[in-house]
């Protein structure tokens, strides 16, 4: 694997290989010294145009626990502020000799588009509403760390919110479908892509209507300005009708469990307590952040030794 | 420009030999004498001082594109009016409508009269300005049109937008209907495409693009139909692009009303997949369509309903077109290829194209007196030579046009230019620019 794009790109085979390679991973992450020398003299560059915490910090940790050097490229300190373009940039940083670029951008194809600027290898941690297909391999790796269960099939996946604007929902869609769960979505219309009626899901307008058969419980971040775009009239109103509380709660069968890719709106998508949660895996999301991602360096970095440095991350 | 073709004799006579000759009258083989700038004669087993084997091609009134951003004054990055002339000419164009979206806007006589004198500079086309509608093309007040008028300006637009306001674009008809020019619309509903990057579709779905729906254009093409039924002014309705506009504007014609269409090459060739490989080459405004819309454009062109193929070349630098696709700006090269994707991809006989390609389009700029003529004694000699059948590929590098953004990279196109002739001389001859 050269890059990891998409999640179709990356296909249900890979997804499956690197969710297993996670599983090696969480066992060195669970070591008195969490760090191996696998990508020893490797670079990794994030390039993030966009904020992030959870996922620019889990990269730059899973870069470090494989012994990888990392560089941080800052928008606000760069160059770019000096008017150089996404190219160049690219391409002065690929001469410093990388190996990885991780890379969030609030444009949809920037990672295909610096892919053909770059010899190194293209992560892609986010691009605009499209695709982040590291968040995906962190959610099936811990449904089927929470589950244990490496296929989804029977499982029913309801992700709820703002399924339009969301590179989460379009990444998980195509995952949770390949291991073969079962995806609903919910949300006003509005807040759906224009021509839903393509994709492997189900629809509902009702999060009331679905819950009694929801398995995992997906709530997706509603972002305030979609108010200010018209796609909701106020937020009390969303949160009302697609706000998670304790009695929507109540309506979930017993087993069903609960994510959030992060970060939540309390008040808006979150209207209870997130701790007082029975079945939250959100902690888990975040805590298999680093876990993944070393997977998905590793396998893109570790190259033509991949098999005896696996046996190295093993040991 | 390795094989020159010597025209600077005046009284010399060039005989174009053996070929085609189609225009309104169709088709028939004949060598056609160019003498003083004007065909002089036109029959068989002529003979000039120049001789010029065409057998085999096709010899008509050269090509008139409506609608070429030439980029000058403003962008001369991306072209300039000589470099976009000699565009056109080596796409067998002898007259470009310069669309008025420069810098200054081409909303003041000043700007006009800059634009036609550099197009005369370059004496490669004839390059005629088309004036805004409204100053600055900002959608807010007339443009001085009837000064513009009385400065040659026969077709008004603000291409690149739409004229949002129904009041004003009411005005605008009323006054341009006074003024005997015809007003040419981009159709879009700006407040439906705001930040749209591709068309609104299963594609931009799963692609997570903002989508322009087929709707926005389609609004602004009806309104503006029925606003051309209540005043009576004369409207063009640039680069439709969707099923539905095709029909309006069949039912309008059907109603008789004042109204033409153009299609662009690549709203007839190219679908809206082609964004999935995130290449802004394929950005361009109003969006790559569906195959449905495409069968009903290329419908529209073959009935008549659409009257002209217009290229809406648009040159942009390397460098704007390297931004993210929600950032570059919209638009592709055109004159050089519009040939070439029109042979390639419709089913019309060569008369027909002659007419959507010079005789309707020249009708439309109001320069029949010029271009689009018939090939006969008398007629100013504009004209183009293609062979039909040659077949050839597109290499950027060989582009005429300053800038690179084709979309028909590689790709292999039936229909090539061999000799445009404007004003009696050769601006390409065996294919090459000739200055």
């Amino acid at each position: 694997m050269k890059h990891l794009r998409s999640i179709d790109e990356l296909g249900r085979d890979g997804l499956v290989r690197l969710l297993d390679l996670t599983n090696h991973m969480v066992e060195v992450n669970r070591r008195p010294v969490p760090k191996v020398p696998a990508l020893r003299g490797r670079t990794v560059v994030s390039l993030f145009f966009e904020d992030s915490t959870r996922t620019r910090l889990s990269f730059e940790t899973a870069a470090k626990r494989l012994s990888a050097d990392t560089m941080t490229f800052s928008v606000s300190t760069s160059s770019v502020n000096k008017g150089e373009s996404l190219r160049d940039t690219v391409e002065t940083i690929t001469d410093m000799g990388v190996d990885a670029f991780v890379v969030r951008h609030k444009s949809t194809g920037i990672p295909w588009q610096i892919s053909n600027w770059t010899n190194a290898s293209v992560v892609n941690a986010g691009d605009g509403w499209h695709q982040h297909p590291t968040q995906a391999l962190v959610d099936c790796f811990t449904v089927r760390e929470a589950l244990g269960k490496e296929r989804f099939d029977g499982l029913t996946i309801t992700i709820v919110g703002d399924i339009k604007h969301s590179r989460v929902a379009r990444s998980n869609v195509t995952a949770f479908n390949m291991l073969g769960a079962k995806v609903v979505l919910v949300a006003p219309p509005t807040l759906l892509p224009p021509d839903v009626s393509h994709w492997p899901v189900e629809v509902s307008y009702k999060l009331d209507d679905v819950l009694e058969s929801t398995d995992i419980l997906y709530m997706l971040r509603l972002q305030s300005e979609r108010m200010s775009q018209g796609h909701v009239p106020n937020l009390r109103e969303y949160a009302e009708s697609y706000g998670l509380d304790a009695a929507r709660v109540a309506k979930l069968p017993p087993h069903a469990v609960i994510m959030h890719p992060g970060p939540m709106n309390r008040g808006v998508e979150m209207l209870i307590d997130p701790s007082s949660l029975p079945n939250s895996l959100i902690h888990r999301q975040v805590a298999n952040g680093v876990s993944v991602r070393m997977a998905v360096l590793f396998d893109l970095l570790a190259g033509e030794s991949s098999a005896a440095n696996l046996a190295q991350v093993a040991s | 420009m390795t094989k020159q073709a010597t025209t600077g004799n005046a009284s010399q006579r060039t005989v174009l030999k053996g070929g085609t000759v189609v225009d309104s009258r169709g088709e028939r083989t004949a060598d056609v004498a160019i003498e003083d700038g004007l065909v002089v004669e036109v029959g068989s087993s002529l003979s000039g001082s120049r001789n010029v084997d065409v057998s085999g091609c096709v010899v008509a009134p050269g090509f008139v594109d409506l609608h070429a951003h030439l980029r000058e004054p403003g962008k001369e990055e991306a072209e300039t009016i000589e470099t976009g002339s000699r565009a056109g000419a080596k796409g067998g164009y002898t007259a470009l409508v310069a669309m008025p979206n420069t810098d200054p806007a081409q909303d003041s006589v000043a700007v006009i009269d800059f634009v036609r004198e550099q197009g005369k500079r370059a004496g490669l086309v004839d390059v005629v300005p088309s004036g805004c509608i409204t100053l600055g093309r900002k959608g807010e007040a007339l443009a001085p049109m009837a000064e513009l008028a009385a400065a040659g300006v026969r077709i008004f637009t603000d291409d690149g937008n739409g004229v949002q306001d129904e009041l004003l674009m009411r005005r605008a008809m009323e006054y341009g209907k006074g003024l005997g020019v015809t007003l040419a619309q981009h159709c879009e509903v700006s407040s439906l495409t705001k930040g749209a990057v591709m068309n609104e579709c299963q594609c931009c779905t799963s692609l997570g693009l903002p989508g322009w729906p087929s709707i926005a254009e389609e609004l602004m093409v009806f309104r503006d139909i029925e606003l051309a039924r209540l005043t009576g002014a004369r409207v063009h309705f640039l680069h439709l692009s969707t099923a539905r506009s095709v029909e309006l504007v069949r039912a309008a014609k059907r109603d008789g009303l004042p109204v033409t269409a153009e299609v662009t090459p690549h709203h007839l060739s190219l679908d809206e997949t082609k964004l999935a490989t995130f290449d802004t080459v394929f950005k361009v405004n109003p969006p790559l369509r569906s195959p449905n819309d495409i069968a009903a454009l290329r419908e529209g062109l073959r009935d008549g309903t659409i009257d002209a193929l217009a290229t809406d070349h648009a040159p942009h630098p390397r460098r704007d077109k390297e931004l993210a696709l929600d950032q570059a700006p919209p638009g592709m090269l055109g004159l050089e290829t519009a040939l070439g994707v029109a042979l390639s991809v419709l089913n019309v006989d060569l008369t027909h194209l002659v007419r959507v390609m010079s005789i309707n389009p020249a009708r439309i700029a109001g320069i029949s007196d010029r271009h689009g003529r018939d090939v006969q004694p008398g007629a100013p000699a504009n004209l183009v030579v293609f062979d039909p059948n040659a077949t050839w590929q597109v290499e950027p590098e060989h582009l005429a046009s300053k800038s690179r953004n084709t979309p028909f990279v590689g790709m292999k196109l039936r229909g090539k230019v061999r000799h445009t002739v404007f004003d009696g001389e050769f601006t390409v001859f065996e294919g090459d620019a000739q200055r």
